[in-house]
């Protein structure tokens, strides 16, 4: 595999991860938090209404998530694809 | 002791601590100047990028907006974190690649054009100089509350503070005490916060205690209870949204695509060793957020209802200490309209005159005090707001310094400039910075809050589109970046000064266009701005090669030497 290809190949990896992390990032936070909102409220888990609490704590707690998951995903990646920084960088 | 004598001590201390790291922390060249000599561990920074992002409005305005707009208030929880998430998957990697020490220097590298780079140093400075006035006010409002001093007196200990650390340490300084404030600010806003969730609901972790039961034995969940003093007073219920969800949905993405494009933030994501630190320390970053910004509404609910329970229907001669305390700095005024002498508090929907009005800005720091926490956990408290607003500040003080002595002397008006220079240059900046935020401190614009929406819509319609497109299109030029910025622009800031300064008359729901307000205008300024530089960009011709190698460079992470000054 030449070079160019093989950044190519690595990019295209990257920006599937990058859509598939932004397509959940966008359920939690404008799916379920603002416009699915009031459905979701009908479902209780104790004193709160679902998308209440997913508009209020639950959306936090998977954006946190999804940026781990992200790293550890790229980490492997450049690995894979021999491309991460090289020892003396640190 | 009392709260003053406590407030002392809190306050004293942790200044204390700053001065100390300052000194030990100094700069000696401008890489260490800007970027902290790239050498700081992505741990530390995500402590030191939290306490930079999380400011005055954060730590004492957040949960009191959140008390007072209820659901609605998840637009600031939600648009202020998940911002980091655009961070850390479309920009911190590249930039930190990339390597240069501001976002002007990738915006005036990558399109090729001096005119690029002035458009965003003046956004820049802007966006800096808007939110560093809110901040000295910040601190000003603590000292003047807790420590009996003037308002500007409080702001004049601020400036003396940040000037010793952010002109003297630089980046490196600024870095280093940001990691000490996260560590008071966090500490100061869960212990009260812990003590008045066991109060009321038995439960000692704040965000649970948020969805438990009451803990005076009535097995009512507290929500629910808030729902119903909340409707029972007119004010609607605390869970059940006002605003229309497309409004919502819009300041949300202002909000979100606004907190990516905030200079003195990316400019954290210089400081870390390699782009495997940039990925990782945004991830840090907004963990040590999401401790605050989760704890927040819980603070919020408990607050409201303690405000409920305690004030309304109250006789006003046997109000609690904390009341009169306020009532003399004016941000809680009664004003007995029936004259029964008992306070009637009611929202809108209700037929019965409302008699109070509190300023939102008070719950964090009255909290304590209507919760009756010792009057350690109140002095606390107030150096917890002191170290937010004093963090971010000097992160944006930074930012107006290093466009100033970097982007317009170094690469704009005087390329031949040294090193040595060049520091003495961004030093004395930071000085007349320090001064010009403690101007605006106390001498407040009156618009300073008006103006934040605007510092985000500008941030969201300039450079989130130009950096993303700037690495993930190869084909978008100068003239499609240039004029999707200047459109995106100059469309948004028409659109917040015509309803904001203009006509304030007409900025209801029914004059706004489509019934998007001009908090949320920042949205429709990105997707302006995304549209016409793709359009312009496609009938121009391409960039130069050099320039799209530089894009498919700063694509791999292999190769990030420390920030760096290319000599091309």
């Amino acid at each position: 595999m030449t070079d160019s290809a093989r950044k190519r190949d690595y990019w295209g990896r990257n920006l599937k991860y990058v859509g598939a992390l932004l397509t959940i990032w966008w359920t939690v936070s404008f799916g379920f938090g603002i416009l699915f909102v009031e459905q979701l409220n009908t479902i209780r888990i104790g004193g709160f209404q679902l998308g209440f609490w997913f508009a209020q704590q639950g959306s936090i707690y998977v954006f946190v998530i999804l940026i781990f998951v992200y790293v550890k995903l790229m980490n492997r990646l450049d690995h894979e694809f021999d491309v991460d920084e090289t020892e003396k960088n640190r | 002791m009392n709260v003053q004598a406590w407030t002392f001590v809190m306050v004293g201390v942790s200044f204390a601590v700053y001065i100390g790291v300052a000194i030990w922390s100094r700069a000696s060249s401008t890489r260490e100047f800007y970027v902290a000599d790239a050498s700081v561990p992505p741990l530390l920074n995500g402590m030191a990028t939290a306490a930079d992002w999380m400011s005055a409005a954060s730590f004492i305005s957040m949960a009191g907006l959140i008390a007072f707009m209820g659901r609605d208030g998840s637009v600031y929880l939600m648009g202020w974190t998940g911002g980091y998430v655009l961070l850390a998957l479309l920009l911190a990697p590249y930039l930190r690649k990339f390597g240069k020490y501001t976002v002007p220097d990738f915006v005036g590298d990558r399109y090729y054009s001096k005119i690029a780079r002035v458009v965003a140093v003046v956004c820049a400075l802007f966006v800096s100089f808007t939110y560093v006035a809110g901040q000295m006010r910040g601190v000003g409002i603590v000292f003047s509350r807790f420590l009996g001093v003037g308002i500007n007196e409080g702001v004049f200990i601020g400036m003396g503070i940040v000037f010793f650390y952010a002109v003297l340490g630089g980046m490196k300084g600024i870095t280093y005490t940001q990691v000490a404030q996260y560590c008071v600010l966090i500490f100061a806003y869960l212990v009260p916060a812990i003590f008045i969730s066991i109060l009321l609901t038995g439960n000692p972790i704040p965000q649970l205690g948020f969805g438990d039961t009451l803990a005076d034995g009535s097995g009512t969940y507290l929500l629910d209870r808030l729902d119903g003093l909340s409707s029972e007073l007119g004010f609607g219920e605390f869970t059940a949204g006002n605003k229309r969800s497309l409004d919502v949905f819009f300041i949300t993405a202002a909000l979100m695509a606004g907190t990516a494009g905030l200079p003195h933030v990316i400019v954290r994501f210089y400081t870390v060793p390699g782009v495997r630190q940039a990925r990782s320390s945004a991830g840090w970053a907004l963990l040590f957020i999401a401790i605050l910004y989760t704890t927040a509404p819980a603070v919020a609910a408990f607050a409201r209802t303690n405000l409920l329970t305690t004030v309304s229907n109250a006789p006003y001669s046997e109000v609690p200490e904390w009341f009169k305390n306020w009532e003399e700095t004016g941000l809680i005024a009664f004003d007995d309209l029936n004259g029964d002498g008992v306070i009637q508090y009611t929202g809108d929907g209700s037929s019965i005159l409302n008699e109070l009005t509190i300023d939102r800005d008070i719950m964090v720091l009255a909290n304590p005090e209507i919760a009756n926490l010792p009057n350690w956990v109140v002095g606390l408290v107030a150096a917890g707001g002191l170290a937010a607003a004093l963090s971010t500040a000097a992160g944006l003080l930074l930012v107006i310094s290093t466009s100033v002595a970097h982007d317009l002397m170094k690469k704009t008006f005087l390329p031949q400039i040294s090193e040595k220079g060049e520091l003495v240059t961004a030093r004395v900046a930071a000085g007349l910075a320090v001064v010009v935020a403690g101007y605006f401190g106390i001498n407040p614009p009156g618009f300073v809050a008006q103006v934040v929406a605007l510092a985000f819509g500008l941030a969201a319609a300039s450079f989130f589109p130009a950096i993303v497109m700037g690495i993930f299109s190869k084909r978008m030029n100068k003239e499609g970046a240039v004029a999707g910025m200047v459109i995106g622009l100059s469309f948004t800031a028409y659109y917040i000064v015509h309803f904001k300064f203009l006509h304030p008359e007409l900025n209801t729901v029914d004059h706004w266009w489509f019934g998007i307000s001009p908090e949320g205008i920042g949205t429709a300024g990105m997707l302006l701005n995304f549209a016409v530089a793709i359009g312009i960009a496609a009938l121009t011709p391409a960039p130069p090669e050099a320039i799209q190698n530089l894009v498919d460079d700063i694509r791999v992470p292999r190769g990030a030497g420390p920030a760096h000054e290319v000599s091309a």
